[in-house]
C-alpha cells in the first residue's frame, strides 16, 4: 500500500468529500493560494476553485458563526483555523450555538460542521501557539472531539467527522503532519468512538493521545528490551469515548498510565483514571492509576525548556517502570 | 387600483389587515407573558418588545416565504411574524413538549427552522454570523434567499457585529441586518454607549448602505427593508437598516428602570405604533373602525387560546432529557 504522510491523508480526505458532495466547502484565514498555515490546503482552490476554498478575512468569530449558519441552512462547511489556539476567539459560536442548537431548538435544526485545527507545541512558536486545548470542549455537551495520531487514522476520522450531522472539533498535531502511514487510496471511514489497540501488551496500559501515541510506542519499544509488555491504546476520538477497550484492557493489565500533552491539571487524562475508577476495572488495578500531563505554566521559547514543559518518552517509561514494579 | 399608500412592491394595500392583526398578536403574547412572570406561574425569564411591534412586522412583512430570519432575545414579534403560532410558543415558555423547542428552549431559544425562523438568540450579537453563514448557503446553492439578521443597540457594540458584516459586506452576501435601536442596552443608553448617533452610520465604514426608519412607522420600516431586500435579493449585498424604536417595558422581569424617566416613556408611549398604523388605516379607508375592532378582538382571542393549549398540554417527561443530545 502507498504511504501518505498525516498532512496528505486529511487533504485527501478533504478532496474526496468535495469531490463527492457540493454541499462540503473549507473556509479559513490563508487557505487559498498560500495553502494554509501548515500547508494543508495546498493545490485545493487549483481543483476547487476559491467558491469552496474561501479564503477569509482574521475573523475568528465571523468565520465560526458563519460556519454553524451555513450548516443549519444545508451546507457542509470545514473550518479550519490556523491555531487551535485561536478557538478562544470562535469559542462562543463553537460552545454557544454549535453544540447547543440542535437540543435547545427541541430536535429540529442540525449543524453538520467541522472546525479542523492544528494543535500542540514542538515548533517554537511560544505561549499563543503550541496550546492543546482539547479537554475544554470535551466538557461541552454538543461537541464531538476528535484528536487522530496518524495519517490513516486521520483520513478515515476526517471522513466520519465530515459525514457526522452534528458539530466536530477536529485536532490535528502539527508533529504528526509529517509522519507517514500505509493509507488506502479509496476513501474510508473510521467510526467515531472506537479506540485502537497501536501496539498490545500484558503487563501495563498506556492511553495516550495525539502526538503522546507515538511516544508512547517508542516508550514501550524501549520497555520490551527489559522485559516489560506494554498495551498502548490510541482513543482516537475523545467524545464520544471508547471506554470499553480501555476498561478491558486494564482489565487483563492490571496497570494503567495515561499520557497527554495538555496540561495535567484539568486534562482529559483525569477523566481516563476516572473512567477506570468507576469501573469494573478498579478492582484489577494492582497500583495506582499514573497520570502524565503538560506542566502547570504557558509553553516557553527556549527548546529546552519548550521540551520539559511535555510529557517526553523517558517520563512515560518511568512511569510505567513505577507502576510496574509497584506491588 | 391606485394604492392610496407607498407601499414596497412586495406588500399591498389588501395585506396590510394582516399586519395589523400580527402587531396586535405581538401586543397580547407580550402583556400575557408579562403578566404570568409578574403572577410567577411560569419561570425563567423572559424579554418584553411591546413598542416595537411595527420594526419586526414592518421588516418581515417585505419577505418572500423562502426568506430566513435570525432573531434576538426579544424576539418574540419577529416569530410571530415570520409565521410562528402562539399556541407553539406559549406551550414553549410554559415549558411544554407542544412548545416549539419541546420546552426545552423557552422565551430566548424559539427557533422554527423549516420555516425559515434560525432562532432566537440568548447571547447578544450572536446572529450576526449565523445569518451571514445562512446567506452564504443562499448563494452557494443559489437559492435566492435573504436573510434579516434582527439585532439591538447593544449588540451593535459587540466585535461580532463587525467581523460579519466586514465578511458580508466583501462577499456580497444576500442579507440585511435590522437594528431595533430601543435605546438601552438593558440600562446602558445608546448614547452613552457608543459615539456615534446612529448605528446605521456605521455602514458606512464597510462599504454599505445605512439608513435610519422610524421604526414605530410600519410603513417607514417596510419601505426601509424593503429596498435593502430587494438591493440584497439583486446580488448587491448587505445593507443596515436601523429602526428607531422604544421597549416600553423593562429590560427584563426584574428591572426597576432606573436609568430613565417616566416622562420618557410617557413620550414613547404616545409614538405608540399599532395606534399610528390603525389611524392610518382608518383615515385612509382601508379599515373601518368595527373591523379594526374586530382584528384586535380575534388576535386578543387567539392570543387567550394560546393560554389554555399551553395549560393542557403534557409535561416531558424525565426520559425526554438525554433526547436530542449526540455527544
Amino acid at each position: 500500500m502507498r504511504e501518505l504522510t498525516y498532512l496528505e491523508a486529511v487533504r485527501e480526505a478533504m478532496s474526496q468529500e468535495m469531490r463527492q458532495n457540493e454541499d462540503v466547502f473549507i473556509l479559513g484565514e490563508d487557505i487559498g493560494v498560500y495553502g494554509g498555515a501548515f500547508g494543508v490546503t495546498r493545490g485545493m482552490i487549483e481543483e476547487f476553485g476559491p467558491e469552496r476554498i474561501r479564503n477569509t478575512p482574521i475573523s475568528e468569530a465571523a468565520i465560526s458563526g458563519t460556519a454553524v449558519g451555513a450548516a443549519l441552512t444545508g451546507m457542509r462547511p470545514i473550518l479550519e483555523l490556523q491555531f487551535s489556539d485561536f478557538i478562544t476567539i470562535a469559542m462562543d459560536n463553537m460552545v454557544n450555538q454549535a453544540a447547543k442548537i440542535r437540543y435547545m431548538y427541541g430536535g429540529k435544526g442540525k449543524v453538520p460542521m467541522v472546525l479542523r485545527t492544528p494543535a500542540g507545541s514542538g515548533t517554537g512558536a511560544a505561549a499563543q501557539h503550541s496550546q492543546s486545548l482539547e479537554a475544554w470542549m470535551t466538557h461541552i455537551p454538543g461537541l464531538k472531539v476528535v484528536q487522530p495520531s496518524t495519517a490513516y487514522d486521520a483520513k478515515g476520522l476526517l471522513k466520519a467527522a465530515i459525514d457526522d450531522d452534528n458539530p466536530v472539533i477536529f485536532y490535528e498535531h502539527k508533529l504528526c503532519y509529517k509522519t507517514k502511514s500505509d493509507v488506502p487510496e479509496e476513501s474510508y471511514s473510521i467510526p467515531l468512538g472506537k479506540a485502537d489497540v497501536k501496539r498490545e501488551g500484558k503487563d501495563a496500559t498506556i492511553v495516550a493521545t495525539a502526538i503522546m501515541v507515538h511516544r508512547s510506542l517508542e516508550a514501550a519499544a524501549e520497555l520490551e528490551k527489559e522485559g516489560i509488555s506494554v498495551e498502548v491504546i490510541d482513543p482516537r476520538t475523545l467524545v464520544p469515548l471508547d471506554t470499553e477497550t480501555i476498561i478491558e484492557s486494564v482489565k487483563k493489565t492490571s496497570r494503567l498510565v495515561v499520557v497527554h500533552e495538555a496540561v495535567k491539571r484539568g486534562g482529559f487524562g483525569g477523566e481516563i483514571a476516572s473512567v477506570i475508577a468507576e469501573s469494573e476495572a478498579f478492582d484489577y488495578l494492582d497500583a495506582p492509576i499514573k497520570r502524565l500531563g503538560g506542566k502547570a505554566v504557558p509553553i516557553p521559547y527556549n527548546p529546552e525548556l519548550e521540551k520539559a514543559a511535555i510529557p517526553g518518552v523517558d517520563d512515560i517509561i518511568n512511569a510505567v517502570k513505577e507502576t510496574v514494579n509497584r506491588l | 387600483m391606485t394604492q392610496k399608500l407607498n407601499l414596497p412592491p412586495r406588500v399591498a394595500e389588501k395585506d396590510l389587515a394582516d399586519l395589523y392583526k400580527q402587531m396586535w398578536q405581538i401586543r397580547f403574547f407580550e402583556e400575557k407573558v408579562d403578566e404570568f412572570f409578574a403572577k410567577g406561574m411560569i419561570h425563567g425569564t423572559t424579554h418584553l418588545a411591546v413598542g416595537q411591534e411595527a420594526s419586526a412586522v414592518g421588516s418581515i412583512a417585505v419577505l418572500e416565504d423562502r426568506d430566513k430570519i435570525t432573531s434576538t432575545h426579544r424576539g418574540h414579534g419577529h416569530c410571530i411574524a415570520k409565521g410562528a403560532e402562539v399556541n407553539g410558543m406559549m406551550a414553549e415558555l410554559f415549558g411544554r413538549t407542544t412548545g416549539y423547542c419541546k420546552g426545552k428552549g423557552g422565551s430566548m431559544h424559539i427557533a422554527d427552522v423549516e420555516k425559515g425562523n434560525l432562532g432566537a438568540n440568548g447571547i447578544v450579537g450572536g446572529g450576526f454570523a449565523i445569518a451571514t453563514g445562512a446567506a452564504l448557503t443562499s448563494q452557494m446553492k443559489k437559492e435566492g434567499f435573504v436573510v434579516l439578521c434582527f439585532f439591538g443597540d447593544g449588540a451593535s457594540n459587540e466585535g461580532s457585529f463587525h467581523e460579519a458584516i466586514n465578511l458580508a459586506s466583501i462577499w456580497k452576501l444576500p442579507v440585511v441586518f435590522i437594528c431595533e435601536n430601543n435605546q438601552y442596552g438593558m440600562s446602558g443608553p445608546a448614547k452613552e454607549m457608543m459615539n456615534v448617533g446612529n448605528v446605521a452610520q456605521r455602514a458606512e465604514s464597510y462599504g454599505i448602505p445605512g439608513k435610519v426608519v422610524d421604526g414605530n412607522d410600519i410603513f417607514d420600516v417596510m419601505n426601509g427593508v424593503g429596498e435593502a431586500v430587494d438591493r440584497a435579493r439583486n446580488g448587491e449585498g448587505p445593507s443596515i437598516v436601523e429602526a428607531k424604536t422604544y421597549r416600553w417595558k423593562g429590560h427584563s422581569k426584574s428591572d426597576a428602570k432606573k436609568y430613565r424617566t417616566r416622562e420618557e416613556e410617557k413620550e414613547w408611549r404616545l409614538k405608540d405604533p399599532i395606534e399610528r398604523m390603525r389611524l392610518i388605516l382608518v383615515v385612509e379607508g382601508l379599515l373601518t373602525e368595527e373591523e379594526a375592532e374586530k382584528i384586535k378582538a380575534d388576535a386578543k382571542e387567539e392570543v387567550e387560546g394560546s393560554v389554555d393549549f399551553a395549560a393542557n398540554s403534557p409535561h416531558p417527561t424525565l426520559d425526554d432529557l438525554m433526547e436530542d443530545i449526540y455527544a
